[in-house]
């Protein structure tokens, strides 16, 4: 059972992480405009 | 010649003396935020914003535009972020014309208005506050699972441990929202779902604390942040759905003037409004909307009174006119004196009107804090005789506060909070698919239970449309008019000049031009008059004939008939239909209209409804109370800023998107579409929304009923709340998302028509 205590710490960071990622996002803007995102992957233009 | 000085025409050569087109610009101005370079931003709402290929063809097409910095639409809000340059700035104009030209109307949205509210920032805390519980629940989750199958002692107290520490910093971040409601609650006095809710959370973090360090068996740290999560998501759902609706509504420019310029000798000088008193001397320029009520002491010209009267027609005005507060001035300088200051105008009138209706409105709340107020005293008072009950029957400190924390847990109402939001949610996105958009879910619930529905007659039952003069007249009078309107820089001629601009032009003599009445002038022999309807028909051959044209612009020559080149009136799209299909659901209605009898009478009897003419707001006010007062349950149809004092006074409200701002700011729904039927798809939808959520009351009242007792009797272990929690939640949104389903009985429209841009000309209706 000694492994759970780098595993629970490791699980916690991880998830962690992916909050801060979730954060950051929020924080850039990128839930502003869930469909536009959407279609603007299907715009061709060079301009990018 | 016109009735206006050189120096007069000479301002309106300098702006573009369309009145539309001011009105417009002054609008846009007003909602712009400025930039320290002299660039600004500008937010424009563009509701026929639907696809991706939309996205390119505007962006593109701003960025075409001289002095467009950047330019992002985003298609959720369906609003475009435009940054201009300095030089663009000056007249921003250009923007909203090459929208129009693109086939996407544009009305602006007030950025000072937007941070004012700060609504965003908002949403944004909630959804940080649901990914933090969120994360919390998960981890939390799994260390739960590993002590139910059996985690021995030592791991057991570890997985407690790590639970505290994740659990602890997370409810102190997510749960804020609910302490922070349930506090200001409890300080004047009165409980909501928020009290029960914070109460239980602390109690299972506590409880659950006091476990872990004791080496207890239990801990409920799993279920305190469940809690928050699925209560979290109701909130962030109710909250995004109202940002939505408010983002779409949200004031245009605010219509009140900051300030106005004030004449003190031969210095001009820009006051703000609490410096004007009765008697000061304004500067009242071309483009600005008047701040205070004052009498006209010099100059004339054209003003729109449309904010007033509910007509878009300009009028003349001269030395000794009375303006009210909220006019805006199409021509040139005139010099005003204000009557009143600015807190005692008709629009600081109105507005105390809307307020005082808004109060009167009956203290009928929502449905979820009625149900919470019978709710949280009867879930406190179980709670604590189950304490007591233990107590009695001998088992001790430990048991008694177990039992009674596990009935607090146990009912906190996951499934209530969720019951109605979801389904409000859900409606709002079907009402947003027809083209209504609502302002709050109270609107939907007091919809549901209406009795009898008012309708403003202009700009609501029925549109405005301008003919074109080309198809109404023939070819000798188009060139008689085509020259009549050379000569005069009323806002009305112009327009028809600029339609007559390719007509030859007959040779007129002696024009003479009667300020308010119109133009004449001689025609070889005969006298030709273009202008006022009554007016025109004085030298026709029938005089009496013309009398439904009173209110249109009109053209004859001496002893011939009259030729309206009148605003047609007609009756908005779905009118017909929608009358019949509200009594087949036993809705009365009946037409309140400031507009004199004739017209209304018409209308009335083309719908074969009951109607009153000629009522001022205070009338209309006084009827909806009357029909309130005999039991009825009023909804209000209306668009003008006459009827915004009836808007807020109506049990519920509607407001077409073509109506003043405090009209829709006044109204729960706004409709954007010209259709009338939307008031119908509204009502249906209501009454399926209301529907599950008494559905959904009863599935969360039921889920207690077997909780309860078994909360009461001691048998709730964590994994039970934990199951019967999410279970119950689930169904509840399951079958909340059976009001997006397919195979409603409401006629389905995809095609969403962009509300046409002349319909701002009955911006505001009698």
């Amino acid at each position: 059972m000694n492994v759970l205590i780098y595993l629970v710490p490791i699980a916690l960071g991880l998830g962690g992480l992916g909050l801060a990622a979730f954060f950051w996002s929020l924080k850039s803007g990128q839930y502003d405009d869930l469909e536009g995102a959407g279609e603007r992957v299907l715009k061709d233009d060079d301009a990018l | 010649m016109s009735c206006c000085s050189a120096a007069l025409a000479g301002d309106i050569a300098g702006l573009n003396a369309d009145p539309q087109a001011m009105r417009r610009r002054e609008e846009l101005r007003h909602a712009g935020r400025v930039l320290a370079d002299g660039g600004a931003d500008y937010v424009l709402s563009v509701p026929a914003i639907h696809c991706g290929k939309c996205i390119s063809v505007v962006e593109d097409g701003l960025a075409g535009l001289d002095g467009v910095e950047t330019v992002r639409v985003n298609l959720t809000l369906k609003r475009v972020s435009v940054r201009v340059a300095a030089s663009l700035a000056a007249d921003p104009l250009a923007l909203l014309e090459r929208l129009d030209a693109l086939g996407y109307p544009a009305t602006p949205v007030d950025l000072g208005d937007l941070s004012a509210h700060g609504e965003a920032l908002h949403s944004t805390e909630l959804l940080k506050a649901l990914a933090v519980a969120g994360f919390g629940s998960a981890n939390v989750m799994l260390l739960s699972v590993s002590v139910w199958s059996g985690a021995d002692a030592a791991t057991r107290d570890a997985f407690h441990l790590v639970s505290a520490l994740i659990t602890v910093p997370a409810i102190a971040y997510s749960g804020r929202v609910f302490f922070r409601s349930a506090i200001s609650a409890l300080r004047q006095g009165r409980l909501n779902m928020d009290v029960p809710i914070s109460l239980a959370i602390l109690l299972a973090v506590g409880m659950s604390l006091g476990e872990t360090l004791t080496g207890g068996k239990t801990a409920y740290f799993d279920a305190a942040l469940m809690l928050t999560f699925f209560l979290l998501i109701g909130r962030c759902l109710d909250e995004r759905m109202r940002e939505r609706a408010r983002s779409a509504v949200t004031a245009l420019a605010r219509l009140s003037a900051k300030g106005a310029t004030i004449v003190e000798g031969n210095q001009l000088r820009y006051a703000p409004l609490d410096e004007i008193r009765p008697g000061t001397r304004l500067r009242f320029v071309a483009g600005e909307r008047l701040a205070v009520d004052a009498v006209v002491v010099a100059g004339t010209g054209f003003i729109d009174r449309s904010l007033v009267t509910g007509e878009s027609v300009p009028v003349a005005v001269q030395p000794g006119d009375r303006l009210e507060a909220g006019v805006l001035n199409l021509s040139g300088p005139i010099e005003v004196e204000a009557l009143r200051d600015a807190g005692h105008s008709f629009l600081a009138e109105i507005q105390r009107m809307m307020t005082a209706a808004e109060v009167g409105r009956g203290r009928r709340s929502r449905i979820a804090d009625e149900i919470a107020r019978i709710y949280a005293p009867a879930v406190h008072l179980i709670a604590a005789a189950t304490f007591l009950l233990w107590i009695i029957a001998g088992g001790g400190w430990y048991e008694a506060t177990y039992a009674a924390i596990s009935v607090l847990i146990v009912t906190c109402p996951c499934a209530l909070a969720l019951a109605v939001p979801v389904v409000h949610v859900v409606a709002a996105s079907r009402l947003f698919e027809h083209g209504i958009l609502m302002k709050d879910g109270t609107g939907l619930e007091k919809l549901n239970g209406i009795t009898h529905a008012i309708f403003d007659k202009t700009g609501t039952l029925t549109q405005t449309v301008a003919q074109s003069p080309i198809t109404v007249l023939p070819l000798r009078e188009r060139r008689i008019a085509a020259a009549l309107t050379r000569s005069s820089s009323h806002p009305v001629c112009l327009a028809l000049a600029d339609r007559l601009k390719t007509e030859q032009r007959v040779a007129l003599d002696a024009v003479r031009e009667y300020p308010g009445l119109g133009l004449e002038a001689r025609y070889g022999a005969l006298r030709v008059r273009l202008g006022r309807g009554d007016w025109v028909a004085e030298i026709a051959a029938d005089p009496s004939g013309a009398i439904d044209m009173i209110d249109g612009t009109a053209l004859a020559i001496e002893g011939e008939t009259v030729i309206g080149l009148a605003i047609a009136e007609r009756l908005r799209d779905g009118a017909r239909d929608t009358i019949p299909e509200l009594a087949s659901k036993g809705i009365s209605a009946e037409i309140l209209s400031g507009d004199a009898d004739g017209p209304v009478r018409r209308i009335a009897s083309l719908l074969k409804i009951p109607y009153r003419a000629g009522q001022t707001p205070k009338q209309k006010l006084l009827r909806i109370e009357a029909l309130k007062g005999a039991g009825a349950r009023v909804l209000m149809v209306g668009d003008g800023l006459n009827d915004a004092p009836s808007l807020s006074a109506g049990d519920v409200s509607m407001a077409p998107g073509s109506a003043c701002d405090i009209g829709r700011l006044a109204a729960d729904f706004v409709f954007t579409r010209d259709d009338l039927s939307s008031v119908t798809t509204a009502l249906e939808i209501a009454r399926r929304a209301h529907r599950l959520v008494a559905q959904n009351f009863a599935m969360a009242f039921g889920y207690n009923v077997i909780a309860v007792p078994l909360a009461v009797a001691g048998l709730i272990t964590p994994l039970i709340a934990a199951i019967a929690m999410s279970l119950s939640s689930i169904l509840v949104v399951a079958n909340s998302l059976r009001l997006a389903s397919t195979g409603a009985p409401w006629p389905v429209k995809t095609q969403v028509r962009a509300p046409s841009v002349s319909l701002k000309t009955a911006e505001v209706s009698a």
